[in-house]
């Protein structure tokens, strides 16, 4: 189900934590499940539940509560745009509608060819860099104005 | 330490680490909840039970706020009834305002609280939220989700006394929703506790759902007729007509649960498959007839077969699920008619125990004291399957630190932490239990009492003799497949010495409601020949009292050949079931546990009386009077009973308040030689009986018929053995014992020590088989 190179970096994650509490590493395997298949399918939340040795509902919960975890196949590159209120004020908005003006799609929408799926996130802790906007949920982008849009697509092309 | 507390003005102490609801409860006041309940964990997610608290600068959740020393708390002050409100408004937010179209109407805590507790309208115009249903299985409907208040009793129920986390809450916030994983449904053997647990009308009775409004029905004191807890129950009553089993909260017994057997299994009362009308065979067709005629038939062919080949060609077979005064009625009618031969244990297969007995088989304790023990090793039992709410009070034990030991034939998952075990094929059982013995007698410097061969003793066997012997207190059961098993003798003794060695108190779980009523009341009399000898000696003569042998005996096959031979077969049964019709001479309606007053004793020796609750069907009569008739017709003293009562004053001197007397686990042990030696050829058969398969009630239960642990048998055999055989999981084979041979669907199961075929008896797909445990064959070139 996984690679062996998952595994081996869930089983990292498992160790952090105390034999009786294998369930702690349930965020960090969802990750890494997910950074590997580039979604959570029900089977890949299953796989990792019974990997760690919780009951596969509890992985769900877990999976369904944060945004992070796609639920359902995204594009090559997620962008997740910050609407929160500190970075509303500062065009975060506008970086919004224009993302989804270059790219043709709504929020929660993944372009035709596949490249691109927009989301809305909450507050990243970086307001001080708005706009801000994450790319494949590990790459942070500050001061995202317009022509830092353009760069940024051009390079993930 | 002791704290004190005041609540409203009342004064009292209360131990350290007690809630404000603890406190609460112990003078009498009520604070408003729904998540809070006292078997489960504190989630503290409602806010319905928020108080006032002295110095607290705003309410606080009772039930999750320790109480500190000289804490005042208000729960009717302005502030308290204020935050109460509040909350209330929040709840009904999103909850349907529609109760008269609700299945928990009536029976609502939402209901009662927004009434008692809420106020008369709500500020909120916008729109409510829908939320789809889900599919929790065929027990409990998740059909409307929207009302759900997201207290999680349901998802706490599953995980902590359940043992396995089915329900979950996914999302968050305004999107959390209640659901089973992805295309799972919730398939516990105990899921139904969840309909009591919610408060509101989201998981309902599948069942019973829209059939009948709480208020209409009366509600009526009973005992579950399924295993040997006796959990006890309330039936809820309309039209003559049970509707729904809902328990009744006894600490000692079921504490506030009920096994899915025991709530669901009053399906089969009311099924068309009721034997309504006494019915006679006659050149071969069944004729319905009077009570007259089918009595007189009875009386006149066991008089007639008693005269011409002797009271000690007629056998007698009860089943556990009789009541004890039918079982005291019946041995009482044997003894008027000179039969020796009665007897209940129709799935064991070792009597040569009952040479040793001192007296009848128990737990040998109180299951509260079971549930107390330190170290518990429990022996050949599938634990879960048998003895439901046992398991699951055994689960919370392993959590405040028991140990719980096991002797397996199968490594089912227990859902819950086992301390050491050793699980093995049938024939190996005697085997690990004597290297157990043999590790204590080690651990104790004694030597053995009995003459025992010599074992290698594995480190599982000396972990769960060291478990045994350094724990306080300790307690050895033996399960039904210990208690089926061909050297259940030698089991028994092992376990006795084991008591002896560790003084851990040893003793059985009582496979049936009844069946230390019937060890006390229906074994086989001096001389009389035990259940396996009348199955496979064929007698002149049987009377069976809701007996269905294709169900109920170690080795059907044999069972069916034998009493067709007989010259005839009575059955006292309230179902007609096919193997009945075929192999009996005449059918006598009688009434199941709902229809007569009567009583069953449990494992722990107490006698739990009961009423009916409804009128018997059709022409149904309770088994205590079809026997008085019988008695008469043969012209026996002592058939005058009027009632069942009068029937247990007669057994009265047997009692001891409750209790049953004559109970003694203790076996005469002069010159008892095991043997340990593990001898199988081929494959061996696990033949345990399936949790719904048991008794007659749940086998015609619709909707537990429909659940998981009800699906048809198949072949299972551990990864190994099926490379050793050459098939693969999924393909049909022919499976063979002795004569009969039937096909099966193999499947992999990994629990299972290599050279075991486990295939499960008292079904219909296995039910032409033979005995329960020994060789089976998988037949090639078909
Ligand atoms: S379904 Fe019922 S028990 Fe479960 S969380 Fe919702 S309201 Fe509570
Ligand atoms: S509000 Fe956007 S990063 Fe904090
Ligand atoms: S009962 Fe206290 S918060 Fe729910």
């Amino acid at each position: 189900m996984l690679s062996q190179e998952s595994i081996e970096k869930i089983d990292r994650e498992l160790a952090k934590y105390p034999a009786d509490q294998r369930r702690s590493a349930v965020m960090g395997a969802l990750r890494i499940a997910q950074t590997e298949k580039g979604w959570l399918a029900t089977e890949t939340i299953e796989f990792v539940a019974n990997y760690i040795g919780i009951s596969p509902v509890a992985a769900y919960e877990v999976a369904t509560f944060y945004n992070m975890y796609d639920l359902s196949p995204v594009g090559k590159h997620k962008i997740t745009v910050c609407t929160n209120l500190p970075c509303a004020l500062s065009g975060g908005y506008d970086a919004a509608e224009y993302l989804k003006q270059k790219l043709g799609i709504d929020f929660g929408e993944t372009t035709s060819d596949g490249k691109f799926t927009l989301c809305e996130g909450e507050c990243m802790g970086a307001c001080g860099d708005a706009p801000v906007l994450l790319v494949n949920n590990h790459t942070m982008c500050s001061f995202m104005s317009r022509e830092a849009i353009d760069k940024k697509l051009a390079e993930l092309k | 330490m002791a704290l004190e507390i005041e609540i409203d003005g009342k004064k009292l102490t209360v131990p350290d680490g007690s809630t404000i609801m603890d406190a609460a409860h112990q003078v009498g006041t009520y604070i408003p909840h729904f998540c809070y309940h006292k078997k489960l964990s504190i989630a503290a997610n409602c806010r319905m039970c928020l108080v006032e608290v002295e110095k607290a600068p705003k309410p606080l959740p009772a039930c999750a706020t320790p109480v500190t020393d000289g804490m005042k708390v208000f729960t009717h002050s302005d502030l308290a009834v204020k935050a109460q409100k509040g909350v209330m408004e929040f709840l009904l937010i999103n909850h349907p305002l529609d109760c008269p179209i609700c299945d928990q109407g009536g029976e609502c805590q939402l209901q009662d609280l927004a009434v008692g507790y809420g106020g008369g309208d709500s500020r909120y115009q916008e729109e409510k939220r829908s939320v789809p249903e889900k599919n929790m299985g065929p027990l409990v409907s998740a059909e409307e989700m929207a009302r759900c208040i997201h207290c999680t009793r349901c998802v706490r129920f599953t995980e902590e006394i359940g043992g396995f986390q089915e329900i979950g809450m996914a999302h968050r916030g305004e999107f959390s929703e209640i659901l089973p994983f992805l295309g799972k449904t919730v398939d516990s053997e105990i899921s139904g506790n969840v309909i009591d647990l919610c408060p509101v009308g989201a998981l309902t009775s599948k069942p019973f759902r829209y059939s009948a409004r709480t208020w209409e029905l009366s509600r009526r004191k009973s005992v579950s007729p399924h295993d040997g807890l006796g959990s006890n129950m309330v039936l809820q009553v309309k039209h003559n007509r049970v509707y729904r089993a809902l328990p009744l909260e006894n600490e000692s017994i079921n504490e506030c649960w009920l096994a899915d057997r025991d709530r669901f299994s009053y399906e089969a009362l009311n099924s068309d498959l009721r034997l309504t009308k006494p019915m006679v065979k006659q050149d071969g067709r069944w004729i319905e007839t009077d009570w007259a005629a089918a009595l007189d038939y009875v009386s006149h062919g066991l008089k007639d077969i008693i005269a011409r080949d002797g009271a000690d060609r007629v056998a007698f077979l009860a089943s556990p699920h009789s009541t004890t005064e039918e079982l005291f009625a019946l041995k009482k009618l044997a003894r008027a008619l000179g039969v020796k031969n009665t007897d209940y244990r129709t799935r064991r297969a070792d009597f040569r125990a009952d040479a040793l007995q001192n007296g009848a088989l128990w737990l040998g304790g109180d299951v509260v004291e079971l549930a107390a023990a330190k170290s518990v090793l429990v022996i050949g039992s599938t634990l879960r399957k048998e003895q439901p709410l046992i398991a699951a009070r055994l689960r919370q034990s392993v959590k405040k630190g028991t140990q719980l030991n096991l002797l397996a034939l199968a490594d089912d998952d227990l859902r819950t932490d086992t301390h050491a075990k050793l699980v093995v094929a049938p024939a190996a059982l005697v085997n690990a239990l004597a290297q157990v013995v043999a590790a204590a007698a080690e651990l104790k410097q004694e030597s053995c009492q009995l003459s025992l061969d010599a074992v290698s003793i594995s480190d599982e066997a000396r972990r769960i003799a060291a478990s045994l012997s350094e724990a306080e207190t300790g307690a050895i059961v033996l399960g039904n497949l210990a208690q089926h098993h061909p050297a259940f003798s030698e089991l028994l003794l092992l376990a006795q010495e084991l008591s002896r060695l560790t003084g851990a108190r040893f003793g059985l779980f009582g496979e049936a409601a009844n069946s230390v009523g019937a060890e006390v009341f229906f074994r086989p009399d001096q001389g009389g020949l035990n259940a396996a000898q009348m199955l496979a000696q064929p007698q002149a003569a049987y009377v069976l009292l809701n007996t269905e042998p294709d169900f109920d005996a170690h080795n059907p096959q044999l069972a069916k050949a034998t009493l067709g031979q007989a010259k005839m077969v009575a059955a006292l049964t309230a179902f007609r079931s096919p193997e009945l019709l075929a192999c009996a001479d005449v059918l006598l309606p009688i009434a199941p546990f709902t229809e007569t007053a009567g009583s069953f004793i449990n494992m722990e020796g107490r006698l739990q009386s009961f009423n009916g609750v409804v009128k018997p069907l059709g022409e149904t009569r309770p088994a205590w009077k079809v026997l008085r008739v019988l008695g008469n017709l043969a012209q026996a003293n002592g058939f005058d009973f009027s009632s069942v009562e009068e029937i247990r004053a007669e057994f009265a001197k047997q009692l001891n308040a409750d209790r049953v007397t004559g109970l003694d686990n203790t076996l005469k042990t002069d010159a008892a030689a095991v043997s340990t030696a593990v001898a199988a050829e081929g494959l061996q058969r696990l033949g345990e009986v399936p949790i719904y398969q048991a008794d007659a009630l749940c086998r015609r239960a619709t909707s537990l018929q429909q659940t998981a642990d009800a699906r048809a048998p198949i072949l299972g055999l551990h990864p190994d053995t099926l490379r050793e055989q050459q098939l693969q999981a999924g393909q049909t084979v022919t499976v063979r014992q002795g004569e009969a041979e039937v096909s099966l669907t193999v499947g992999e199961d990994a629990t299972l020590p290599s050279g075991v075929a486990r295939v499960p008896t008292a079904h219909p797909l296995t039910a032409s088989l033979g005995a329960m445990f020994g060789r089976i064959d998988i037949v090639r070139g078909k």
